[in-house]
């Protein structure tokens, strides 16, 4: 059938509308949700609010924020600090069991991978403040199942959440608790889309299952696991609900993290030019990190491609 | 080297059912909880009388609001969704397929990245000021805003993804048929990414039904979605294990549903979502 001119217009405006009509709400959203926010953050950082009836009132006092930040709040440095810390060790404990569960599991039954797959869903998707709850129950020093277990074996009783030696430590375990599973399904999805034949070449090569691991599978892996180490590590940056539940940073400073600084400084102090300077420096600092992990992959992604 | 291989597929296999143990038991542990009475929790009796006296309270009790705190996060949770996917989706299609301005693309999906993983909570307090400032502090509206924005830039990751498995081919012959874009999208795009729009709505209703740093300091007492009613449960002077056990329980049902009934579109969501 012939198109004649006048639908071939109509076809061409109805067209041009569809392109822009598609696209303006994901980008009205994100125009005016997150990113006015960060302007908004650099205008309120520079300045002090007061609220009077439920308007704010802002004073304009120039870089006295930043000034105090980088002078006067050991608290959020030490946040930093501890946020770095648990963002390193939980990640690379995941790592190394999930990777190490993918590599075992992969030639299991189907029936098998299914079932496991089921469980190891339940920490990704139950709600993470339900995990917060849970293991500050387990935990608990004097009704919690780790110590009643403990002492049932005659191990000493541990203030787990309560003890600023532990309480970090016991962070990062439920942190690991959490996340292994996911390092797991996403390592064993990447094992199971490498090429078979690639395996049965080496077979002639390889003297046994480690040399296999050392120079097929890992090399293989690299790039899953430099995408997860990297981007797990950027959002363990977001850990907030848990510690709420858990220790809400304490005791003292021992499980402070950036969230909880801004948390508590925006709206527990309301003390809204300091928070925006804290949420800005953050935004700052994760941002470049991003950019950073998406040159070093998208680089080695390039490499593998020319290669 | 045969029985070799075997035995240590046994011993890795037992490593990963120990784990399944490791998440199970403390499951199992709070389920069994939710079923006991206060003093048998604190005495720690393994095998105590049930009761349903936890899940009475918290829903039928006068201070208890916990059935209420569920509707909120179901309200806001399936609002947000709803409103998620229909903007993922048409975006997807016209960012995958229809070629718009490179550095529309760029600009979008890149901040798209950047936004899904900064901290939430270095948003929360502008949007505290932007949505009291507005009036809406408190509302529904403010919720459903703040959930839609955190989970755009995952659907829409999800949802390109999904769209580009769809051959280059049927959009070039529909359009050859004389259809629009819009045309093109209705009856091609839409049911060929249902299975797509599954997954990635699985995922969206799941952050969304989990969020607690946004509904913390955005809701108020009427509009407290029930993460942040179990956060309250644990501040309270005297903490009610049983019945902090129980609500627990009550909002892990969602994600249970879909594990049994999804878990295909679940796993799907993750892996897409992760490697991207």
């Amino acid at each position: 059938m012939a198109i004649r001119p006048l639908d071939a217009v109509r076809i061409e405006r109805a067209n041009l509308w569809w392109r822009i009509g598609s696209l303006a709400p994901a980008v009205i959203i994100l125009a005016a949700l997150s990113i006015w926010p960060v302007f908004n953050l650099a205008y309120l950082s520079l300045a002090d609010v007061q609220w009077a009836s439920g308007a704010a009132v802002v004073e304009f006092v120039g870089w006295r924020n930043f000034h105090e930040l980088f002078t006067g709040e050991p608290v959020f440095w030490a946040g930093v600090r501890n946020t770095i810390v648990f963002a390193i060790c939980a990640v690379t404990l995941q790592m190394i069991f999930g990777f190490t569960m993918a590599l075992a599991v992969r030639r299991a039954s189907k029936l098998g991978r299914n079932v496991l797959t089921a469980i190891f869903l339940l920490p990704i998707v139950i709600p993470p403040i339900v995990i917060g709850a849970m293991w500050r129950l387990l935990l608990g020093r004097d009704f919690g199942m780790v110590n009643f277990i403990f002492a049932s074996v005659g191990l000493p009783q541990i203030d787990w959440l309560g003890d600023p030696q532990f309480a970090l430590m016991s962070v990062i375990i439920v942190d690991v608790w959490h996340w292994t599973p996911f390092v797991f399904l996403l390592t064993l999805a990447g094992l199971e889309s490498l090429d078979q034949e690639v395996f049965d070449a080496a077979k002639l090569d390889v003297k046994n299952r480690w040399q296999e691991l050392r120079y097929v599978t890992i090399p293989l892996m690299m790039p899953t696991i430099l995408v997860t180490l990297a981007f797990r590590m950027i959002l363990s940056f977001k850990v907030f609900d848990e510690i709420y539940l858990l220790t809400g940073g304490g005791p003292g400073t021992a499980t402070e993290v950036i969230n909880f600084s801004i948390n508590r400084v925006f709206f527990a102090q309301d003390r809204v030019g300091m928070g925006s300077a804290m949420s800005l420096v953050t935004i700052i600092g994760v941002a470049a990190m991003i950019v950073c992990a998406n040159l070093v992959v998208g680089r080695r992604r390039k490499q593998r491609t020319e290669a | 080297m045969n029985a070799r291989r075997s035995l240590g597929g046994i011993g890795g296999n037992m490593m990963a059912w120990g784990y399944a143990l490791i998440i199970l038991g403390p499951m199992i542990w709070i389920l069994s909880n939710s079923f006991k009475r206060q003093i048998d929790i604190l005495m720690g009796t393994t095998i105590a009388p049930v009761t349903l006296s936890n899940y009475q309270q918290i829903i039928d009790s006068r201070q208890s609001q916990f059935l209420w705190n569920l509707w909120n996060s179901a309200v806001v949770s399936v609002t947000a969704t709803f409103f998620v996917m229909v903007i993922a989706t048409v975006a997807a299609f016209t960012l995958a397929r229809l070629q718009p301005p490179r550095w529309v693309t760029f600009i979008l999906l890149g901040w798209a990245l950047v936004f899904h993983m900064l901290p939430t909570l270095t948003f929360v307090g502008s949007w505290y000021v932007m949505f009291t400032s507005a009036g809406l502090h408190g509302t529904y509206t403010a919720l459903i805003l703040a959930q839609i924005v955190q989970g755009l830039p995952m659907a829409l990751f999800l949802m390109i993804g999904f769209v580009m498995n769809i051959p280059r081919e049927l959009v070039q012959a529909a359009r050859l048929d004389g259809c629009t874009y819009g045309q093109v999208f209705r009856h091609l795009i839409l049911p060929l990414s249902m299975g797509g729009m599954a997954a990635a709505g699985a995922l969206t209703f799941i952050s969304a039904w989990s969020d607690f740093a946004v509904a913390l300091n955005l809701s108020n007492k009427d509009t407290m979605t029930a993460p942040v009613a179990i956060a309250t449960f644990a501040q309270e002077h005297q903490i009610l294990y049983g019945q902090m056990a129980a609500a627990s329980m009550l909002s892990m049902l969602p994600a249970l549903a879909f594990i049994m009934f999804g878990q295909r579109f679940v796993v799907r969501g993750l892996l897409a979502g992760a490697v991207k």
